[in-house]
């Protein structure tokens, strides 16, 4: 027994230096004050739905252009898929027809970054969350844990890619714009730093509080995202989820992980408290039953 | 050891081991019975689909979709099936840390039946992941994604599949007649049970807090901050349900295995597991009834999702966990194979709920498996059955040890 209590406070020590390493790990997530991450504001207000920008995606990505037949209509969602990472849909909503973006969010405390067993998923000091091709298993564990359903996955191919918008992370690197900021004729997108972008937003709201919906779709939406909203009609009636929670997702599996050191140190050492325990026992068991 | 009224198939004694294995590749009973006439044509089809599979891509013969990523590969053969796998962990800490004597003739089967479903789980999975060939980045490469709950249950079943192989390699060392090996690796039961307990309960509950991300994907009445704990408790009377149905079954296909002694004992395994599983269900149940009145769902229950979560509640947790009781206060053995079996049921859609069913009820088209991802979901368990059947032939499973082992 007195091994056994030797043992017993041996684990307890580690344990309690564990979890208190863990939670100090924790709990400051922004490790680079110095570097912002770079975030992009979309303006439903302005934008007029001509689809520039999913050309510019595809160009700039390799990917099919849509074809005529394809351009949002009211009443259908078109969704992006492995062949397109970014899509406009139209929405009749109370203030008349108005058009809405959707791509990666680029969330500050990704999901998917998260999930991702290999590190295939990352998110960059920049602020893009980019997919690495090397690394990745192809698990899908990333489409199962993303809020906003974003990562596409490539079905039909025996080398199958994870899909998504990168915010054109190598043209953000050497400092230029995403194409689809560049290319959007209607000023409906800013690339900036996610900070400026919000006061920015805040101006807007503030000068033309008619036009605008009081609020900014990714401000706090799953942490806060890295793709910001304007709109000038309530999220909802843009397809946005508006039940994604406040908190970051990565958050909801903080408190398993945690756990994971404390039981890896005290079930060994109870496990073998009553394997000492019950080592004498095994005769007397046996004329018990 | 006088067991002479059955027949005991002899292990390898001073014969050259390789001319011993090749005279053991050889099948031992009749070919045309039932069972492989039904599993060779499904086998048969499975490898094809899977080479069509690795060909054209996972969507060739899955519907899996971008909104559910994960299919029956994974909710039945890899969620489902390692909760089933869960007998193998609490028989062990039964038989080895608590020193329970009477369930000491089930260990070997149970962990054999453990460590062949985690062989072929893993297998499912790699099946179903699209770059199978990087499989090996968590576990050797520089990039360790620490923060995911996929990483931990990764390592763990593979760790836990060697705890298991450790656990079960007496029977090999005295199959093939390695005196000396059996004794330096029966020495190493205790650590690798401990290793093993350990191992499990953090992975049967990864498993469920896998899903903890997918908040708003998962149907309310089955997404909770318990789903670990859930999974953890429900995967103990999953492994035992699957221990009496199993035991049952080998009693019948093994019999000329096993001696007349464990025979007769078995009854009273089975009435133990019996009350182990009522006490574990009681506790589940009420576990469950926290998660819910926590959620404040009430509702929901009205709703068609709502009236198969109270089919799943009632029916298939409180309905077996009442027989599992009545069972045992009658000693009837008939009513506690039916008890498991429900048991069984009720897993299976509970495991299906989360991972499939209930998981983005709300899409526009639901996700519903090809008659290809069911053939090979068969094929992986039909494999894994003539593994099974092959091994118990041949080792020492359910059959005594050699007689130098006593002696020992």
């Amino acid at each position: 027994m007195g091994i056994n209590r030797r043992n017993f406070f041996r684990a307890l020590g580690i344990t309690g230096v564990s979890l208190g390493a863990g939670k100090k790990l924790g709990a400051n997530p922004g490790k680079k004050d110095d570097k912002e991450f770079s975030a992009i504001l979309y303006d439903a207000t302005r934008c007029v739905g001509c689809q520039s920008c999913e050309f510019a995606c595809a160009l700039a990505n390799g990917l099919p252009e849509p074809d005529g037949e394809d351009y949002p209509v009211p009443g259908t969602i078109r969704k992006t898929n492995e062949n397109r990472r970014t899509v406009i849909n139209a929405y009749e909503t109370s203030q008349g027809e108005v058009y809405a973006k959707s791509q990666c969010m680029h969330c500050n405390q990704p999901a998917c970054v998260a999930a991702c067993l290999t590190k295939a998923m990352q998110k960059t000091e920049e602020g893009p969350v980019i997919w690495w091709d090397r690394k990745c298993m192809g698990c899908r564990y990333c489409m199962i844990s993303c809020p906003f359903d974003v990562p596409k996955f490539e079905y039909h191919s025996p080398n199958p890619d994870i899909v998504k918008c990168n915010m054109c992370f190598d043209r953000v690197k050497d400092g230029e714009l995403p194409a689809c900021v560049t290319d959007c004729p209607a000023e409906a997108l800013t690339f900036g730093t996610r900070r400026e972008l919000i006061a920015e937003a805040r101006r807007r709201i503030h000068e033309d509080p008619d036009i605008y919906y009081d609020g900014i779709y990714g401000e706090h939406e799953a942490g806060g995202t890295g793709y910001l909203y304007l709109s000038p009609v309530p999220f909802e009636e843009l397809g946005l989820n508006t039940k994604i929670q406040k908190k970051s997702y990565p958050e909801l599996t903080k408190g398993f992980l945690f756990s994971v050191p404390s039981v890896f140190i005290l079930w060994p050492a109870m496990l073998l408290g009553i394997y000492n325990a019950t080592k004498n026992n095994a005769k007397t068991e046996e004329d018990h039953e | 050891m006088s067991n002479t009224n059955y027949t005991l198939p002899a292990d390898n004694d001073g014969r050259p081991l390789l001319k011993f294995l090749a005279d053991q590749l050889k099948p031992k009973a009749k070919i045309l019975t039932p069972f492989n006439i039904i599993s060779i044509p499904i086998i048969t089809i499975g490898i094809v689909l899977v080479v069509i599979r690795f060909v054209n891509g996972i969507g060739a013969v899955s519907n899996v979709s971008q909104e559910v990523p994960w299919g029956l590969w994974k909710g039945f053969n890899v969620v489902t099936g390692v909760a089933f796998a869960g007998g193998a962990y609490v028989i062990t800490f039964m038989v080895y840390i608590l020193n329970i004597q009477k369930y000491k003739s089930i260990v070997r089967v149970t962990v054999l039946n453990g460590f062949l479903a985690y062989v072929f789980y893993a297998g499912a999975l790699l099946l179903d992941l699209g770059k199978p060939w990087n499989v090996i980045n968590p576990i050797i490469g520089n990039s360790f994604g620490v923060s995911s709950v996929l990483f931990l249950v990764a390592w763990h079943f593979l760790l836990y599949m060697i705890a298991q192989l450790l656990e079960f390699s007496p029977a090999i060392a005295e199959w093939i007649g390695a005196k000396k090996a059996r004794g330096i690796l029966s020495g190493m039961t205790i650590a690798a049970v401990i290793f093993g307990i350990t191992l499990s309960t953090l992975h049967q509950s990864g498993l469920g807090a896998l899903f903890l991300m997918a908040k708003e994907k998962i149907h309310p009445l089955w997404y909770s901050e318990f789903i670990p704990i859930l999974f953890f408790v429900s995967s103990i009377f999953a492994g035992l349900s699957m221990v009496i149905s199993e035991g049952s079954i080998s009693q019948k296909v093994f019999f000329n295995q096993i001696n007349p002694e464990n025979r007769k004992a078995h009854k009273g395994i089975l009435h133990g597991l019996s009350k182990i599983c009522a006490f574990t269900m009681l506790v589940y149940f009420f576990l469950q009834i926290v998660a819910f009145v926590h959620g404040k769902h009430w509702g929901l229950l009205n709703t068609r999702m709502g009236h198969w979560y109270l089919t799943e509640m009632l029916g298939f947790v409180l309905l077996p966990m009442a027989l599992f009781f009545y069972s045992y206060r009658k000693q009837n053995t008939f009513l506690v194979k039916i008890s498991a079996l429900i048991t069984m049921i009720g897993v299976i859609i509970n495991r299906l709920n989360v991972t499939i069913i209930g998981f983005r009820w709300d899409a526009a088209s639901h996700y519903v498996p090809s008659w290809m991802e069911i053939v090979v979901a068969l094929m992986i368990l039909f494999v894994e059955i003539w593994i099974f059947r092959w091994v118990v032939r041949r080792l020492p499973v359910l059959r005594e040890s050699p007689s130098w082992v006593m002696e020992h």
